[in-house]
């Protein structure tokens, strides 16, 4: 009995030291200047001067469509094509087939340290510098997606596919009328990992956007915070970090097991 | 006869059209921004470059520079002596939570879901906010202190703590993600081993010792080679937190590589610390693969 109560009690402990400081962070976003240093969760005062500061000093709704456009953009490519590539490396043999196999593998061993800087000069080159393709493009393929989907194909029975192709079917309409649709778990886990890894990424986005108004939300949110636009106003740098991650929250309050999942096959498998 | 091999032949043509066809959308994406960028940077290593004017040819320059360089060692140093405190925080609180998870416990799903709630969050995000849990005398963590009568701790400012203080934010944040594994890794132990154990007389500890613990293996490596690799990518936290500072003690190496490319327009020097960042990755990595292997066998 003492063990168990011990056990929850462990338990307890861990959630609140994760949860409650996201708790402070947004009952703070509503505190006035002068309450912050408090641990109480519900202001005495509420105001909403943090959030105005937030979108009067910077294009915060902006950087919200950008991110969101620039996100699922690149999340609905890499669902695409990684259908596309994984249908042809898992359904159709074809010479060098084996060898796109083990270019991706290949691929997935490389540290991202190394291409960054080749992969900027050639965004400059290619006169992409501020502007959505070079946030886009470079994520657009994903060989990770690639596999996924392959692996997950193999699982389908070849039954069904040479009876759609003895039906007349075209190999795409396979892929996108019979395949794709019993794919929902893959889908699923490979829109959330790509958008995800979208959405909070800050050092690409850095290095390639310095028009304000291309900027992602990550982007503008740590120069307003750093950059002395939110004159060391904490309230405000909390209330743009909040809305920052408003929209990840939001999908993974409905979402989080599949999160947790898909998260998990990312580790079992890298 | 004859015709049916024809147009059999004829089939398989097609398929392996379509499967070219199906193909070349990664294949042209590979080599404009796989390839092509990692053949460069073998190139851009031996020039000295700005992007806009040509590129000069430096041969060993930029490496023996990158030998000389203080603050690309000083990088390396404060990234092991993040991933030195990192990796065990991790790993003890990681396997102490997914080991209670393990339990039948009521609520495991939501106690699960809220420790992985960091994991999701952006970096940024993350940062922000411990930059004012840890700030000096707003912090909550110094309020804390100063409630039961202890002193200030200069958190982010003090040279000896500030990497410290960002490697404990990491595993808050990172945390979640290793207990969903080890307990992927735990329910993968059968269950046999242990009742086996138990009819032998052996407690508790001893169990966790000499079964979980072996059994847990590749979990414990799989953990290390991803915390390191994480390690070796920390960039937002010191961006933003503390800029490098103070005195350097939280230089990344994706930061300083990151400060040459953007402030300074140095190309060919930037890829000459990217690719010696890359190298040390697969060093490292090499390594702990060895030793676990070494301990496991």
């Amino acid at each position: 009995m003492m063990k168990r109560l011990g056990i929850y009690a462990a338990l307890i402990l861990g959630a609140i030291v994760f949860l409650y400081p996201f708790l402070w962070m947004l009952s703070a976003t509503f505190k006035p200047e002068l309450e912050l240093g408090g641990f109480h969760l519900i202001p005495h005062r509420v105001t909403w001067e943090n959030y105005r500061l937030v979108f009067t000093k910077i294009p915060i709704l902006r950087a919200f469509i950008n991110s969101l456009f620039v996100s699922a953009t690149a999340t609905t490519s890499v669902i695409v094509f990684g259908a596309m590539v994984g249908y042809a490396l898992s359904r159709l043999s074809f010479p060098g087939r084996d060898l796109i196999l083990n270019v991706i593998l290949f691929t997935m061993m490389i540290p991202a340290q190394l291409t960054l800087i080749p992969l900027y000069t050639l965004i400059v080159r290619l006169g992409w510098a501020d502007s959505y393709q070079a946030l886009i493009v470079p994520g657009m393929m994903s060989g990770f997606a690639i596999l996924l989907f392959r692996q997950f194909f193999r699982t389908i029975p070849q039954s069904l596919i040479e009876a759609a192709r003895l039906d007349g079917c075209s190999e795409w309409q396979i892929l996108f009328h019979i395949v794709l649709p019993l794919s929902k778990p893959v889908i699923t886990t490979v829109g959330i990992l790509t958008f995800m890894g979208m959405w909070n990424d800050l050092l690409w986005p850095l290095l390639v956007i310095h028009d304000r108004r291309l900027m992602t939300m990550p982007q503008v949110v740590a120069l307003f915070s750093i950059g002395g636009l939110a004159e060391a106003r904490v309230g405000a740098q909390l209330a743009a970090a909040t809305l920052l991650a408003l929209p990840i929250i939001a999908a993974y309050a409905f979402f989080q097991r599949t999160f947790i999942e898909s998260m998990a096959t990312t580790g079992l498998k890298g | 006869m004859n015709r049916s091999r024809r147009n059999q032949r004829k089939v398989r043509r097609k398929l392996e059209s379509i499967g070219y066809l199906m193909s070349l959308p990664y294949i042209l994406h590979f080599l404009a921004f796989g390839a092509y960028p990692l053949a460069f940077a073998f190139i851009l290593v031996f020039h000295k470059w700005n992007i806009y004017l040509p590129m000069k040819w430096v041969g060993w320059g930029n490496i023996r520079f990158l030998i000389h360089d203080p603050l690309v060692w000083k990088a390396l140093w404060n990234t092991f002596y993040f991933v030195l405190i990192h990796i065990p925080a991790q790993l003890v609180v990681a396997l102490a939570l997914a080991e209670l998870l393990n339990r039948p416990v009521r609520g495991r799903t939501l106690f699960r879901a809220i420790y992985f709630m960091p994991v999701v969050i952006s970096g940024v995000v993350i940062t922000i906010l411990w930059q004012q849990l840890y700030a000096q005398d707003t912090g909550l963590l110094n309020r804390a202190l100063t409630a039961v009568g202890l002193p200030r701790i200069p958190w982010l400012t003090d040279y000896r703590l500030a990497m410290p203080s960002i490697a404990v934010m990491a595993t808050w944040k990172n945390v979640g993600f290793y207990v969903v594994l080890f307990l992927v890794g735990l329910q993968s132990i059968p269950r046999s081993l242990y009742e086996a154990a138990a009819l032998d007389g052996a407690s508790e500890w001893k169990q966790f010792w000499h079964i979980t613990l072996p059994m847990l293996n590749p979990t414990i490596l799989l953990v290390l080679i991803l915390s390191t690799i994480g390690g070796f990518s920390l960039f937002i936290e010191p961006y933003i937190m503390t800029g490098g500072g103070p005195a350097n003690s939280t230089l990344s190496g994706v930061l300083y590589l990151y400060k040459q490319a953007f402030f300074f327009n140095r190309m060919g020097y930037a890829a000459t610390i990217g690719f010696f960042w890359a190298m040390m990755i697969f060093v490292v990595v090499l390594l702990q693969r060895k030793v676990v292997e070494r301990d496991v066998g």
